[in-house]
C-alpha cells in the first residue's frame, strides 16, 4: 500500500475575538490516499471551508493555524517558507473555489489567467497548452480570448477546474464547486471534475453540504460538526450504518423516493465557537445525550472497518 | 459597432459645445448694466474733464462691438467668431485679442497643473493602494496619518505656507512668476531650469493638496477589492505578491480613480486659480482672476468657453478609453 498523499493530525484554526478564541476548526485529523476521493460534509459554519483554507495555508489574521503535523507528500506544509509555499500552491495542491462566478479576474482574459499561473511557476505557456486544458473540461479553445463576464457560471467553474489541473497537482481541494450552479449544470461540472481528477491521478477533497450529491462522488466521507470531525468512513458503510447521531439525523433528513413522509430537520443550532460547553458539542441537539455527554467530550475512535466516530454510544448504534 | 458609438458619443459632445456657447453668449447679456457705459463711466470718473459727447461715443462703441444689432444677429455673429476661433478683444487691455491672451496663458497652466495633477495621482494612488495591502512594507503605514491631514487642507493654504517658508523665510525659491525676469526664454537648459525652479512651489502645493485625497480614495477601493474571490484564487494559484497587487488588486481598483482623474484634468484650469494667484503664475487661472477684477467680459467669456470645452473633451476621451480600461464596459448596444 502506498503512502498517504496528505496526512493531517490535530489541525486547528483559531480566530482571536474579543470574546476569546473561536475554534473554527478543532483538532481534526485524517489521511488522504493517492487518487482517493474524500468528501467533507456539514452545515454552514461547521468548518469545512476553513479546513480547505487552512490546508492551503491561506487563513488571514486574526486567524491562526496549528497542527501536530500537516504533511503534503511527506513535506510539512506548516514548515514551508513563504516562497516554498507559493511554489507548492497549485503545483502540488490546487483549489477549485466556491464562488466560481467571482473567482476570475474581471479585467484579464481567461488565457491571461492561465499564463499567469504558468509564469508564477516558471513554466512556459502557449496557446496549444491552454487549448488542451480547456478541451479537457469540455470548453472550446476560443474561451481563452474571452473575459470572465462573457462566460456562463458553468463555463467559469470549468475554467477554474482547468486551472486547478493545469500543473497536475497531487491533491485538488474543491470547496463546494457546484453550489452556485443549477442542478443540471451541477451534475455535469461534478462529472467533469471527477473525470479530470482520475486522468491526472490526483486525490480530491470535496466540500459540500449536499449529502446525496456527495454520496455519488466520493469514496470516503467525513462529517463535520462545530469544527470537529465527528464521523468518517467509507461512503457505503457510513450511509448504511451511521454511528454518530448527527450523521444519522443528516441521512434521515434526506428525502426518500419510495416513502412519502414529512421532511425531517435537525432541531436546534450548533454551539457557539467561542463559548464552548464541556462535553460533546452535539449534546444540546442529541436525543441520546446523558450525563456523560455533558461532562466528557467523546474522542474519534474506530467503530468499524476504516470507520471512525466520535460518540460515546457509537458501539451501541 | 465601435464607430457608431464614437459618432453617438461625439454628437453628445457637440451638443454640450452648442449649449456652452449659447449659455456663454446669454449670461453676460442677462446681467444688469451695459459694459460699454460701464467702461465709459469708469473713464469719465478717472479723467478730469469732459470727454465730449458721451452718447455718441457709446453709440460708436456699440456699433464697434456689434451691440447695436438685434440679439439673434449678435448670436449668429458670436457663433461666427467662435468658429473662426476669434474670441474678440480684451476690454481691459485693448487692443489685445482674447485668443492671444488665452494662448499665452494656456501652456503655463497645462504644464504646471497637468504635471502636478498627474504626479500626485500616480504617487497618491500607488501609495494609497499599498496602505491597504497587508503585505506592504511597514514604513508605508507612516504615511496614513499625514495623507489624512493633507487631504483636509485646502491647496491655497498649503500654497501660502509654502510661499512663506520657501520664498520669504528661507528665500530658496522665487516668490512668483513663471520664469526669471532677466531671462529671454528659449529652448535651452537655463530656460527649462528657470521654469522648473519657478514651478516648484506652486506644483508642490497642488501635489500636497491632492495626494492625500488620491491615496485615501485608493485605499478604500483596495480594501473592498481585497475581499474579492479573485484575489483569493490568485493567492491560491501561487502568484507573486507583486503580480497580485498590480494586476489583480490595483488594476480592478483603479477604475473609479481614473474617472476622478479625468474630471480633475477637465477642471484643471478653474481648479487652482488661487494657487496661480498666490504665486502670480502667468497661467489661465491668474488671467481669469485679473479679468474678473477688471470686468473684462470678453476674456472671462473666452476662458469659460475654453473651460467648458476642455471638460466636454476630456469626458469624450474618457468614454472612448473606458472599454480599454474595463472590458466589462462595451460600446455595443446589446
Amino acid at each position: 500500500m502506498s503512502a498517504p498523499v496528505l496526512e493531517i493530525a490535530d489541525l486547528s484554526v483559531r480566530y482571536r475575538t474579543p470574546k476569546g478564541p473561536a475554534f473554527a476548526v478543532d483538532s481534526i485529523g485524517f489521511n488522504l490516499m493517492p487518487r482517493e476521493r474524500l468528501g467533507l460534509v456539514g452545515e454552514s459554519g461547521s468548518g469545512k471551508s476553513t479546513t480547505v483554507l487552512a490546508l492551503m495555508r491561506m487563513i488571514r489574521p486574526p486567524g491562526e493555524i496549528s497542527a501536530r503535523h500537516m504533511r503534503l507528500e511527506g513535506r510539512d506544509v506548516l514548515a514551508l517558507s513563504t516562497e516554498e509555499l507559493r511554489r507548492t500552491r497549485f503545483a502540488r495542491m490546487s483549489l477549485v473555489p466556491q464562488g466560481a462566478m467571482s473567482s476570475l479576474n474581471p479585467v484579464l482574459t481567461i488565457g491571461a489567467q492561465f499564463a499567469d499561473l504558468f509564469a508564477a511557476h516558471g513554466q512556459k505557456s502557449d496557446t496549444a497548452r491552454i487549448a488542451k486544458l480547456l478541451a479537457r473540461v469540455g470548453l472550446p479553445a476560443h474561451v481563452s480570448s474571452r473575459f470572465p463576464h462573457e462566460l456562463s457560471g458553468g463555463m467559469k467553474q470549468r475554467v477554474c477546474i482547468a486551472l486547478a489541473i493545469a500543473l497536475t497537482p497531487a491533491v485538488i481541494l474543491a470547496d463546494e464547486p457546484t453550489s452556485a450552479l443549477d442542478v443540471v449544470v451541477q451534475k455535469q461540472v461534478l462529472a467533469t471534475l471527477g473525470r479530470v481528477q482520475q486522468e491526472i491521478g490526483a486525490a480530491i477533497i470535496l466540500i459540500g453540504h449536499d449529502m446525496a450529491l456527495m454520496a455519488h462522488f466520493v469514496d470516503r466521507i467525513g462529517v463535520m460538526y462545530a469544527g470537529r470531525l465527528v464521523e468518517t468512513g467509507p461512503v457505503k458503510s457510513v450511509f448504511a450504518a451511521p454511528k454518530h447521531p448527527y450523521t444519522k439525523m443528516l441521512i434521515g433528513a434526506l428525502p426518500s423516493l419510495t416513502e412519502k413522509r414529512a421532511f425531517q430537520g435537525i432541531p436546534g443550532v450548533p454551539p457557539s465557537l467561542t463559548d464552548r460547553p464541556p462535553g460533546c458539542p452535539f449534546q444540546t441537539r442529541c436525543p441520546a445525550a446523558d450525563a456523560r455527554c455533558r461532562a466528557e467530550a467523546p474522542a474519534l475512535r474506530q467503530v468499524g472497518a476504516a470507520h471512525d466516530a466520535a460518540c460515546h454510544f457509537a458501539e451501541a448504534a | 459597432m465601435y464607430l457608431d458609438y464614437v459618432i453617438r458619443r461625439f454628437s453628445i459632445t457637440l451638443l454640450v459645445f452648442v449649449l456652452a456657447v449659447s449659455i456663454n453668449f446669454a449670461l453676460p447679456r442677462l446681467t444688469p448694466g451695459d459694459p460699454v457705459e460701464q467702461q465709459l463711466n469708469q473713464l469719465i470718473s478717472t479723467s478730469s474733464g469732459s470727454i465730449g459727447d458721451v452718447k455718441a461715443i457709446v453709440e460708436s462703441y456699440r456699433a464697434r462691438f456689434g451691440l447695436d444689432q438685434p440679439v439673434w444677429r449678435q448670436y449668429l455673429d458670436y457663433w461666427g467668431m467662435v468658429l473662426r476661433l476669434d474670441l474678440g478683444f480684451s476690454l481691459a487691455n485693448y487692443p489685445e485679442r482674447v485668443g492671444e491672451s488665452i494662448a499665452a496663458a494656456m501652456p503655463w497652466t497645462l504644464g504646471l497643473l497637468g504635471m502636478a495633477t498627474l504626479l500626485s495621482f500616480a504617487v497618491g494612488t500607488l501609495m494609497g493602494g499599498m496602505l491597504a495591502w497587508p503585505r506592504a512594507p511597514r514604513w508605508i503605514g507612516w504615511f496614513a496619518a499625514p495623507f489624512l491631514v493633507l487631504s483636509a487642507i485646502p491647496y491655497f493654504l498649503i500654497g501660502v505656507v509654502l510661499l512663506f517658508v520657501g520664498a520669504i523665510v528661507y528665500r530658496i525659491f522665487p516668490a512668483g512668476g513663471g520664469f526669471p525676469f532677466d531671462m529671454t526664454p528659449g529652448f535651452d537648459g537655463a530656460t527649462i531650469l528657470g521654469i522648473a525652479w519657478h514651478a516648484t512651489l506652486p506644483a508642490l502645493s497642488i501635489i500636497l493638496a491632492q495626494i492625500g485625497a488620491w491615496a485615501i480614495g485608493m485605499r478604500g477601493m483596495i480594501v473592498s477589492v481585497l475581499g474579492e474571490d479573485y484575489i483569493m484564487l490568485a493567492e491560491a494559484k501561487g502568484l507573486s505578491q507583486r503580480r497580485i497587487f498590480l494586476w489583480y488588486a490595483v488594476r480592478n481598483a483603479l477604475l473609479p480613480q481614473l474617472t476622478k482623474l479625468a474630471l480633475t484634468l477637465g477642471h484643471l484650469v478653474s481648479g487652482a486659480i488661487l494657487v496661480e494667484v498666490i504665486f502670480s503664475y502667468p497661467g489661465m487661472g491668474y488671467r481669469l482672476y485679473q479679468a474678473i477684477q477688471s470686468k473684462d467680459f470678453f476674456v472671462i467669456q473666452g476662458i469659460v468657453l475654453i473651460l467648458s470645452m476642455s471638460i466636454a473633451l476630456t469626458m469624450f476621451i474618457l468614454d472612448l478609453l473606458y472599454p480599454l480600461i474595463d472590458p466589462r464596459i462595451t460600446n455595443k448596444r446589446s
